[in-house]
């Protein structure tokens, strides 16, 4: 015990950390990217485009039909075979967007179609088109509606990212893995590798809770 | 309070021909006439399941008309039968909403924006009326309707009297030439009636032209210069108050009559 803690741990410490920063990095930019997907995925959708909409459901629901894991392996070992060669970390941001992606553009699609129609035909009775509509009326009250969601989504994001690790992605589990390779001490590491998720978890959540917090309009709190 | 009675032969502003509309199998409007000059207030009546409410839809192009002709201001928004039926460019019809506002029954407030907000909605976003200007006007017209008090207040916080009352102002801050009200009462407490009843009459009193579906029959005959019977998908009858509330042609108007004063007994 007294060599994990003053010898074992601060030596790997230091270099797991270094995986945890990139297992944010690739949470933020994935969220971000499948966040805009998700948006004009369920936009599309709604479009009334019939061609679109269909084109946009096969893709979701192959996307969400087919383990994550089979896609980052796709993406990362199959496509160079067709010429697209991506490094590892942009076939990570490219697997968990289009995968987070598919997920999102229902959380949006639902949060849409649970505005009451009379908010629609507000807008269009005084003369509104309907992207003004959208903008104006209908995308400010669904967002709010798909913000504790989203959250959600966002902490699991976190905890997916550990995935990429097959990938060749140097995140905090394959940090981990490496270390377990030339030190064998697979039950001191998992552990350490698992404080770190859990820790980075929980600050998540919380930031989640507060920025659900912060937007919660005048108007919905005067409902309650 | 008549201002029309004096120049009878005024160009409609409002013209309805042959309206039909169907959803799926199921005909809603089957061939509805309707004519309104400016100042008149025309009252639609009848039956539940008459049409009444699609028919104001249709006026607003909430709901695509399948065939007829409709006309306002002379111009031609939608025309035709079933197999030739066109409609204007979505622009126009734009253009045509701005000046005919709705007021609906369950008066279809914007949720997450307060009073103030809702009533500038439409002279900034869609008129493009500097905003400062349109604050001005908002605060006479909700002065107007007695919701002075309640300009940064959000819908969620309004009884259902208030709410209407700032549909109307919605309604007004367009500058209408022709406001469509959708039983504007009917999902009101008995209390709340008044207020709203009576913020209309001083609308007809100021000589805003008006369609409005209800289901008030004493207001409706204090107050109407056309009153237009509905069941069906048809208008049954269409006259003077006088001559729908009190000698009625079709025996239809006259059982609905019949049947509307003794349920207040």
């Amino acid at each position: 015990m007294r060599e994990f803690v003053f010898v074992f741990a601060p030596q790997y410490f230091p270099y797991l950390l270094k995986g945890a920063v990139v297992t944010i990095e690739l949470t933020i930019i994935s969220m971000a990217c499948a966040l805009v997907l998700g948006l004009l995925v369920a936009l599309g959708r709604l479009s009334r485009i019939q061609p679109l909409d269909w084109a946009l459901r096969a893709y979701v629901e192959v996307w969400r039909d087919v383990p994550l894991i089979v896609q980052l392996l796709v993406i990362y070992f199959t496509l160079p075979q067709i010429g697209i060669r991506l490094p590892a970390f942009m076939a990570g941001v490219v697997g968990l967007s289009l995968n987070l992606g598919a997920y999102l553009s229902e959380v949006f699609r639902a949060a849409i179609l649970s505005i009451d129609v009379g908010q629609r035909d507000a807008g269009i009775s005084i003369g509104m088109s309907r992207p003004t509509v959208y903008r104006r009326i209908i995308l400010p009250q669904a967002l709010l509606i798909a913000v504790p969601t989203l959250g959600g989504y966002f902490i699991s994001l976190l905890k997916d990212c550990a995935l990429v690790s097959f990938i060749a992605v140097n995140e905090l589990l394959r940090h981990g893995t490496i270390i377990i390779s030339s030190t064998f001490r697979s039950m001191e590491i998992y552990m350490m590798v698992a404080i770190i998720y859990f820790v980075m978890s929980f600050l998540a959540s919380r930031v989640v809770w507060w920025v659900e917090w912060q937007l919660t309009p005048a108007y919905m709190a005067a409902q309650r | 309070m008549k201002a029309s009675s004096g120049e009878v032969e005024a160009r409609p502003i409002l013209r309805v021909q042959g309206l039909r509309k169907s959803f799926g199998r199921l005909g809603v409007l089957k061939g509805v006439d309707l004519t309104v000059r400016p100042g008149e207030v025309a009252f639609v009546i009848g039956p539940s399941g008459g049409g009444k409410t699609t028919l104001l839809r249709c006026i607003n192009f909430l709901e695509t008309p399948n065939a007829g002709s409709i006309e306002f201001e002379g111009k031609r928004l939608c025309q035709g039968d079933e197999q030739s039926f066109r409609r204007c460019p979505e622009r126009e019809i734009r253009q045509a909403r701005t000046q005919m506002p709705m007021v609906f029954q369950h008066f279809n407030l914007l949720q997450h924006r307060t009073v103030l907000e809702n009533v500038i909605e439409g002279p900034t976003v869609v008129l493009k009326r500097p905003r400062h200007e349109a604050i001005r006007e908002a605060g006479e017209i909700l002065a107007r309707v007695g919701l002075t008090d309640k300009l940064g207040a959000y819908p969620a916080q309004l009884s259902g009297g208030q709410k209407q009352r700032v549909g109307i102002a919605r309604a007004l801050a367009m500058r209408p030439k022709l406001i469509l009200f959708d039983e504007p009462t009917s999902s009101l407490d008995p209390e709340l009636v008044a207020g709203v009843l009576d913020t209309i009459r001083r609308l007809a009193e100021d000589g805003m032209t008006m369609v409005i579906v209800s289901h008030e029959m004493g207001f409706a005959r204090r107050l109407a210069d056309q009153v237009y019977f509905m069941a069906d998908g048809l208008v049954i009858e269409a006259g003077s108050p006088k001559s729908i509330f009190e000698e009625p042609e079709s025996e239809r108007v006259r059982a609905f009559i019949r049947s509307i004063l003794h349920s207040r007994d």
